[in-house]
């Protein structure tokens, strides 16, 4: 607990020691749950539960896949973070994370081949720069013409997909699908020295988990330690209050969303490079490029308690449930789609469960 | 191009936008009552997903379509009560509340999906109702007037949706609680049970949207609404959070779709080009949002502020 107090910088108490039990009550609670679901389709949920943790955390392979799965979790929590500290709700994160994608991919297939030391560093920019843009829009249309960025967002999120499925089926996709007349949606073989090394042999643990950690650390740094960081958190307070101080509300808001896009989209960056098959690749879908980490790294945040050094913990936490799924899938042959589920009850429980800590606090004030 | 302006093609193509924008309608629709009423429920998505998993599942295992239907209101009323709890007892976030609402929603779909059935069997379409004398109508009746009971029933519940919030003593309570709830509870108004009504109607018409579109679609997949739920919510703030408003941006995206998917079928355009255009009304629906923002009047002044009485 003497940690909770560094990092939040609250003063230690039971009810301090309550409020960080809500969350771990909250998948308590999702994994009974859980467990009622799998009894309920026939199979053993101790089972389950056995492989599910063995496949996420079992051996270093199992740790290392959790991590990566991890990683665009993490990014997109540290986002979360920074936005919802400026009181926006960014739920653009899919199309955040592909639009850094595709600017980091376009930008790797028209330099070619750069030394690694260069094209990394530039391929991770351009991620940002690309997941950058596309919070600015919806930041500048709330900043400046007070469209609601949850809309905006949702919006924004279904134009990326379709940029890349148009993108990967015609501009971008890989001349060979044409030969072929396979088409699948994909394009090249990336340059190889835009790869992200792998970090420990034998392992897919690539250095994106890096990254993302490194991203954690600066976004802690950033909203405790900058003044634009404590402006961010000021306007998020209280709006009125920031004005007055002569803060403007408007930059803010825009600048909250667009670093949380930047996060994301260098996501969609390290998603691309630390890729097995190092392309870009389309189903269609959000998801199937995400993996939807731009919904569940708001799960990760949430029981982070929207601080970005505790995200990283959790991010790793439901990276873990993640891999895990698919071992539990086939350890017991319940779909890995249990843990989906499992997420959103976190969320739902966890964010339920803000009043009953309200409650707490309120009391200890009150004596 | 000139075969996509043939009178044929283009009955078709209309027909066919007027069937798609019903999912959306019905959503939509559950959603403004929901947010007249002073609550945000973005999780239409996930329940439009449940619904629609044990709508295919019943028409699946009993045949009929009807009952498809009315499962999906059951499942998405279920779904408004656990809603209703979180929003109205725990005072939760309504923005965030609703993507946990949406991923559970995705996730027991997508696993319920695999375990029961596994395989995207095919179910049968409902059976179109001609109306009598305006479907003989050339052309028009074929477009308004030759479809099922879905599309009417839409249509209907537009009128009575304009009607209820403006019109009658519910419909009162509804907008006096979205505005300013303290004033509403002053003067013996429930808030909670009217935002409890309002929630469950939107869940429970959020299912059968969900119903509507797997029957329409014949067949069921994970993530079948591919953000449908999403739009509707959009589309709420689209139409001004007026039921005929929601029924012409229903209209617009149910017609952009079906537009797209001819132009397709007719080799028009490519599927790449086809993916763009289906950006269309997203597009426009972020361009009108930036419009309506500046007629900030027409938004329920308590949407996402929970209500609690001061001791």
């Amino acid at each position: 607990m003497v940690r909770l107090q560094v990092f939040q910088g609250e003063r230690v108490s039971s009810t301090a020691v309550r409020s960080a039990a809500i969350p771990v009550v909250a998948v308590l609670l999702a994994l009974l749950v859980g467990a009622a679901m799998i009894l309920a389709l026939g199979a053993n949920p101790l089972d389950g539960y056995r492989a599910l943790f063995i496949g996420a955390f079992g051996s270093r392979s199992a740790l290392a896949d959790s991590a990566v799965r991890a990683m665009p979790l993490l990014l997109v929590a540290v986002g979360i973070c920074v936005a919802f500290r400026a009181k926006v709700i960014n739920i653009g994160g899919e199309g955040q994370i592909i639009a850094g994608a595709i600017l980091s991919t376009v930008v790797a297939l028209s330099v070619g081949d750069l030394p690694a030391v260069l094209l990394i560093p530039l391929v991770l920019i351009m991620g940002m720069v690309g997941g950058g843009i596309w919070g600015a829009i919806p930041g500048a249309m709330k900043a400046y013409l007070g469209v609601n960025e949850i809309l905006s967002t949702i919006m924004l999120n279904i134009v990326a997909v379709q940029i890349m499925n148009y993108l990967l089926r015609d501009p971008l996709i890989d001349p060979k699908e044409i030969e072929q007349g396979t088409r699948i949606p994909q394009t090249e073989r990336l340059p190889e020295t835009a790869d992200l090394p792998i970090l420990l042999e034998g392992t897919r643990l690539h250095l994106g988990v890096v990254v993302a950690v490194v991203a954690a650390v600066a976004g802690w740094a950033f909203l405790w330690r900058t003044t634009i960081g404590f402006r961010v958190r000021a306007v998020g307070h209280s709006p009125h209050a920031a004005r007055y101080a002569g803060m403007s509300v408007p930059r803010m808001t825009m600048l909250a969303l667009s670093l949380s896009g930047a996060l994301c989209g260098l996501a969609g960056a390290a998603l691309v490079f630390g890729s097995q098959s190092h392309r870009l690749i389309t189903d269609g879908s959000a998801a199937g490029f995400t993996g939807s980490a731009g919904f569940n790294g708001i799960v990760a945040a949430l029981f982070g308690g929207l601080h970005p050094l505790w995200a990283i913990p959790s991010s790793f936490l439901f990276g873990g449930l993640l891999v895990g799924a698919n071992a539990m899938q086939r350890a017991i042959q319940i779909p890995s789609a249990l843990v989906v589920a499992l997420n959103g009850l976190v969320v739902v429980f966890v964010i339920a469960s803000n009043r009953i800590r309200d409650n707490l606090r309120k009391r200890v004030v009150d004596g | 191009m000139a075969e996509f302006f043939t009178a044929s093609v283009l009955v078709t193509t209309f027909a066919a936008g007027v069937r798609l924008a019903m999912p959306f309608l019905l959503a939509a629709l559950g959603e403004t009552l929901g947010q007249r009423s002073g609550v945000l429920n973005l999780g239409v998505d996930g329940v439009m997903l449940i619904g629609a998993f044990f709508a295919y599942w019943t028409v699946l295992e009993t045949d009929s379509r009807l009952g498809g239907i009315a499962v999906g209101l059951l499942v998405g009323l279920a779904m408004g009560v656990l809603y209703a709890v979180v929003t109205l007892v725990f005072h939760a976030e309504q923005g965030i509340s609703g993507i946990g609402i949406f991923l559970f929603g995705l996730g027991m779909s997508e696993l319920l999906f695999q375990e029961l059935v596994g395989t995207p069997f095919p179910i049968p379409a409902l059976t179109e109702v001609a109306i009598p004398l305006l479907s003989d109508i050339p052309g028009l009746g074929d477009m308004l007037f030759n479809h099922s009971l879905l599309v009417y029933v839409g249509v209907v519940l537009v009128v009575v949706f304009t009607w209820v919030i403006n019109r009658s003593t519910f419909g009162l309570n509804l907008r006096a609680v979205g505005e300013n709830p303290e004033a509403a509870d002053s003067l013996g108004v429930s808030v909670v049970r009217t935002r409890a009504i309002a929630i469950l109607i939107g869940n429970a018409l959020a299912g059968m949207a969900g119903a509507a579109l797997t029957i329409e679609l014949g067949t069921f997949q994970n993530n079948l609404t591919n953000g449908i739920g999403f739009i509707a919510v959009a589309l709420v703030y689209f139409g001004a959070w007026r039921p005929l408003g929601v029924l012409a941006g229903s209209f617009l995206y149910g017609l952009v779709t079906a537009t797209v998917t001819q132009l397709k079928v007719l080799d028009i355009v490519s599927g790449a080009a086809a993916s763009l255009t289906t950006t269309a009304p997203a597009v426009l629906t972020v361009l009108a949002l930036a419009v309506i923002a500046r007629r900030t009047a027409s938004q329920p002044a308590a949407l996402t502020v929970p209500f609690e009485r001061r001791r």
